[in-house]
């Protein structure tokens, strides 16, 4: 494999400054490496003329001395994304064709620090979904496979993004978490996947889920490339009343910092019945790392995290259900024609709409309706309270929580798809933070006996990623995790 | 809690999701089981807790009174499937 | 006391509630920045929020807020320093986002009230029971093609503040006063512009009847009234129909229901049979809305002067009659008018030049008090010559046409006219010395008992002076010479 596709972001930016490479040498490779992995069906709506464009500008800009943080740099956009002028589909079939006129906060600052857009990332239909498997576009593919060569799934929501920057067909890419969407693909794609404190970045322009719980995020291969694009992508953002107005500081800075004397939580709850020995080696594995690096380990307890997950269950298929309403026909997406105009919604929709999406909107709707309100919907904001109480009373007492990613290793394609309730409990370690607003981190930390990624998982206080970045960063540096596996398996020449 | 086939139509037709009788017969039985392994909920003592609808801690910001957007008709109408002239066009609904 | 009407079967009486739309003054809209003016070229005034666009979000516009807390003053209603937005969810071509932005558990301004004086000089006190804030539709077109509706999204996502009365009005009289009050009290604080048939002021009106002592009786809604004359008709209208049909042994079905405005009856609307299930929820993309009292109280004082404030100055500092008062502040601008033209002068006169001629002229003309070619000053000076003795009222009346036609100030007609009123008593007593002189057959008819005569000897005397002799003067020195 090309010299220029194992380097990390940060050291791109270094070669680049320096002129020892150019943007256009840099993203030609990343063109090739896309068309050589393929197979992985990473992209949905590759930007290959664009991409070339923006790298030659990228090099124009270092020449003049003007290149912002992120020039020249290959990156990969969750079709969640709106962009400008280059489709975006969500992934569903409802939005094939639909072309924004405007592009999401986020991208536009990616752009604006001179990223590169390579294309549009495969994911799960309206980001619903663990597995990338309900895109109309088919499943993206994990590039670490099984011994037996099955096909694995890459997770999801955000599996396209995941897998190609562990592929080595993105340096980078972005995508969201809503109730773990980042960070599982993350950890079964051996990257490092970053879910920012609710309200770091905007959603202005990003296909809604679940507005109280959506959150962008970065996919990269190292801690530190996470600090250099999340710094980028972070901000207030007057179009968007839920956007925090915190500053932004530069992240790259704490990425080293030591851990020494910080204390680590260990919530007892996470201790699942039936978890596979592997997770829980491999979070024995990241304490002992921690306490090495000098920091101190805590028991602590999240008395409601088993609620989490029902919980999660009401209120994302609730406001999903109402901000997937505008999806009619009308003014944009696929219209299936009818007589009259609630046949027209009806057939629109349910043609347009996959089956995990209609059975969440579905659900949501039963929630909200008459009669269910309180039993459901109150009831969830209620223990969602009580669950953000858990982690605010934990974060007086320790400055992160380690916990895993995952409750398994990437499963195989077709595995879940069958009971919805088995998908949804892939999320368990995940969607409690969403509830409570608060950042968490996947890092790579070993492999399974079966040769698979395995990532633990960080949580901190809001608006303290640099703990995150501190902590993670002296997990990774113990962990010494390598991607050649995925990437000869992604079969990158 | 058991959701028939008749609350399963209610709930589609409210949702304007056309639902076929085979269907929804396999969504009663999806959505029969999702609703029970949501029921754990009641377990939990929520007496005197407020509801928490935004994680946010700071106030609804507000924004001045000037016209900063809109005259872009073509942008709106760009993607639409049917148009007449600058409407969009939908079918005839009778009031 | 509430009317009752009488149906075959004893009396009834009718209990009447309204919702009533009012669009925002304001420059965009409630939640995003394009113009929420009416009258643009369809889905001009649309931004990507308001076309529900993916990935597009609300942000709130802060004279919205304000308007509809000076609205909730002026209803002398309570403020909610804490109010929550909620998504109203249903499916509609002229909804974008499939569900509206309104308040539900906690609207912006709560309970208040609104007094009406019916024409019998009686008055009530109509209650409030809320006011929120929430977001317009767009509009559809239904007649512009045989199969298709066309849909214009310029009015989607303008500020309308629903105000909701207590069902407490009682006949299709107090229904119109109630309208007609709350539009003047809106207008007056500039919080909406209260044009009814450009749709920034629409009713719905909830209609019921019942036997006296009674159960509140199963309610009707009919919606989106957009004249007084509309909602008395309907309210007429769906009384008679629910009275007869309960008198007939049928029941009132709980619905909504659409006026025609060109039979004047109601009927029901079509595919409305499956009751709305809205299922409110707080709005995830919007916080909680939080002011402080120190931002209501500065409001507060910034507010303009309302009708019933006004009015009770008029009555009992100008001593005007309550009708008159009624007249003057009517709309702001006439009231305000008024107050110049009557300030440091003689405030009934003044009421009475406005109310009666100028009015009269202006209707006659066709024209609204803005385009007066009289100006408030310039009424004031006719009224001053006429409380100095200049000219009489009679002159006064001459003048003032004139006025009107050539926008020319009181004191210069007289002037260029020669209007002046004779008020000197030796150039009256002449004038009158002469008019008996020849008419001395009817003075001695006089003397004898003709008393009409009098009138004749006054006409003479107006005649001789060209109409500017001050005829009290005359009166007084005829009187004297006659009886003598």
């Amino acid at each position: 494999m090309s010299d220029l596709l194992k380097m990390t972001a940060t050291q791109a930016v270094s070669s680049l400054s320096q002129k020892e490479i150019s943007s256009v040498e840099l993203t030609n490779a990343y063109i090739d490496a896309m068309e050589t992995t393929s197979a992985l069906n990473n992209y949905v709506t590759p930007t290959i003329e664009i991409a070339k464009q923006m790298a030659e500008n990228a090099d124009k800009a270092y020449a003049a001395g003007s290149a912002g943080p992120l020039a020249g740099l290959p990156i990969g956009v969750k079709d969640l994304f709106c962009t400008k002028d280059t489709q975006t589909t969500a992934c569903s079939g409802i939005l094939k064709g639909f072309t924004p006129t405007y592009e999401s906060t986020v991208t536009s600052q990616i752009w604006q620090s001179g990223g590169v857009m390579l294309g549009k990332l495969n994911c799960d239909e309206f980001a619903m979904g663990s597995s990338n498997e309900t895109s109309i576009f088919g499943p993206a593919v994990n590039p670490w496979s099984a011994k037996d060569g099955a096909a694995l799934s890459a997770g999801g929501s955000s599996g396209g993004s995941a897998s190609s920057v562990a592929a080595g067909s993105a340096l980078m890419s972005v995508g969201t978490d809503t109730g773990g969407s980042i960070r599982q693909p993350a950890a079964f794609c051996g990257v490092v996947g970053l879910k920012p404190t609710y309200g770091r970045c905007s959603r202005w322009g990003i296909v809604a889920f679940a507005s109280s719980l959506d959150q962008a995020g970065p996919f990269t291969r190292t801690v530190g490339d996470s600090a250099l694009i999340f710094s980028a992508m972070a901000g207030h953002d007057s179009k968007d009343s839920t956007s925090a107005s915190v500053g932004v500081p530069n992240f790259s800075d704490v990425v080293n910092s030591s851990v020494e004397g910080m204390r680590i939580g260990i919530p007892g709850e996470y201790h699942m019945d039936g978890m596979d020995d592997e997770i829980t080696r491999i979070w024995k594995q990241g304490r002992s790392w921690l306490e090495q690096a000098g920091a101190t380990i805590v028991d602590i307890s999240l008395p409601h995290t088993r609620y989490a997950l029902p919980c999660y269950y009401i209120i994302a298929p609730a406001e999903a259900s109402s901000n997937l309403a505008r999806y009619d026909g009308v003014r944009y997406g696929n219209r299936v024609d009818a007589e009259t105009l609630d046949e027209m919604y009806e057939a629109t929709r349910a043609a347009g709409f996959g089956e995990e999406v209609q059975r969440r909107i579905l659900i949501g709707t039963y929630a909200l309706s008459a009669g269910y309100y309180d039993a459901y919907y109150l009831k969830a904001q209620q223990v969602r309270r009580l669950i953000k109480q858990d982690f605010d009373s934990a974060f007086n007492n320790v400055d992160a929580i380690l916990t895993p990613t995952t409750p398994t290793a990437a499963f195989e394609l077709g595995a879940k798809i069958s009971d919805p309730i088995t998908m949804y409990l892939n999320d368990i370690f995940t969607v409690p933070a969403n509830l409570a607003g608060i950042p968490g981190i996947s890092v790579p930390a070993g492999l399974s006996k079966q040769g698979l990624p395995l990532g633990l998982q960080l949580l901190a206080a809001p608006f303290r990623e640099d703990r995150l970045f501190s902590v993670a960063s002296a997990i990774e540096t113990q962990a010494q995790f390598s991607l050649a596996p995925a990437r000869a398996a992604g079969e990158l020449s | 809690m058991a959701v028939d086939k008749h609350a399963v139509k209610k709930i589609a037709r409210l949702a304007r999701l056309q639902i076929s009788e085979e269907k929804s017969e396999l969504l009663s039985a999806d959505l029969g089981n999702i609703l029970n392994w949501i029921e754990q909920l009641e377990e939990v003592d929520t007496t005197g807790i407020e509801p928490l609808a935004s994680v946010n801690e700071h106030s609804l910001p507000w924004r001045e009174d000037l016209v900063t957007d809109g005259e872009i008709n073509d942008q709106v109408l760009k993607n639409a499937p049917e148009t007449a002239g600058e409407f969009f066009v939908v079918p005839k609904v009778v009031e | 006391m509430s009317a009752l009407v009488s149906g075959r079967t004893g009396d009834w009486e009718i209990v009447i509630g309204m919702e009533v739309h009012a669009q925002v003054v304001s420059n965009a809209k409630l939640f995003s920045g394009s113009s929420a003016v009416f009258g643009a070229s369809p889905n001009h005034h649309v931004s990507l929020v308001d076309a529900a666009m993916p990935g597009m979000l609300p942000v709130i516009n802060a004279e919205c807020v304000k308007q509809a807390v000076i609205t909730g003053l002026g209803l002398n209603a309570k403020i909610n320093k804490f109010s929550v937005f909620d998504r109203k969810n249903y499916f509609y071509a002229d909804l974008p986002q499939g569900y509206q932005i309104s308040q539900f558990k906690h609207p912006i301004v709560g309970e208040g009230e609104v007094q009406i004086e019916l024409a019998d000089g009686s008055s009530h006190i109509i209650g409030i029971e809320r006011l929120h804030l929430e977001q317009d539709a767009g509009k559809s077109l239904h007649d512009q093609h045989p199969s298709k509706s066309y849909i214009d999204l310029n009015r989607s996502g303008v500020a309308l503040m629903e105000i909701v009365s207590k069902p407490e009005m009682h006949s299709a009289e107090q229904a119109a006063a109630y309208i007609k009050k709350l539009r003047s009290i809106l207008r007056y604080l500039g919080t909406c512009d209260g044009n009814m048939e450009e749709g920034s002021l629409r009713a719905d009106v909830n209609v019921s009847v019942r036997k006296p002592g009674e159960p509140l009786g199963t309610r009707t809604e009919t919606k989106n009234l957009n004249s007084v004359r509309f909602i008395m008709q309907t309210i007429e209208y769906e009384v008679q129909r629910q009275i007869e049909l309960i008198e007939d042994g049928g029941a009132v079905t709980q619905e909504t229901r659409l006026f025609d405005t060109t039979t004047g009856m109601t009927r029901t609307m079509r595919g409305k049979e499956d009751a709305h299930d809205y299922r409110y929820f707080p709005d995830p993309d919007l916080l909680p809305l939080n002011f402080d009292d120190a931002f209501i109280a500065d409001l507060k004082k910034d507010m303009p002067e309302l009708p019933d404030e006004i009015k009770s100055r008029m009555v009992t500092e100008y001593g005007l009659s309550s009708y008159d008062a009624n007249v003057l502040t009517e709309e702001k601008e006439v009231a305000a008018f008024y107050e110049l033209a009557s300030a440091g002068r003689d405030r009934k006169i003044t009421a009475n030049w406005m109310s009666v001629e100028l009015f009269g002229a202006l209707n006659k003309a066709g024209i609204d008090l803005a385009q007066s070619p009289v100006s408030p000053e310039q009424l004031g000076g006719l009224v001053d010559l006429i409380s100095d003795g200049s000219i009489s009222g009679k002159i006064a009346k001459e003048v003032f046409a004139d006025m009107f036609e050539t926008g020319k100030d009181a004191k210069q007609v007289v002037e260029e006219k020669g209007l002046k009123q004779v008020s000197d008593e030796g150039a009256i007593t002449s004038m009158i010395d002469e008019v008996l002189a020849s008419n001395q057959d009817k003075v001695d008819e006089y003397r004898s008992g003709k008393d009409k005569l009098f009138g004749f000897f006054v006409g003479q005397v107006m005649k001789a002076s060209k109409g500017q002799a001050n005829p009290g003067m005359v009166n007084q020195i005829l009187k004297q010479k006659l009886d003598t």
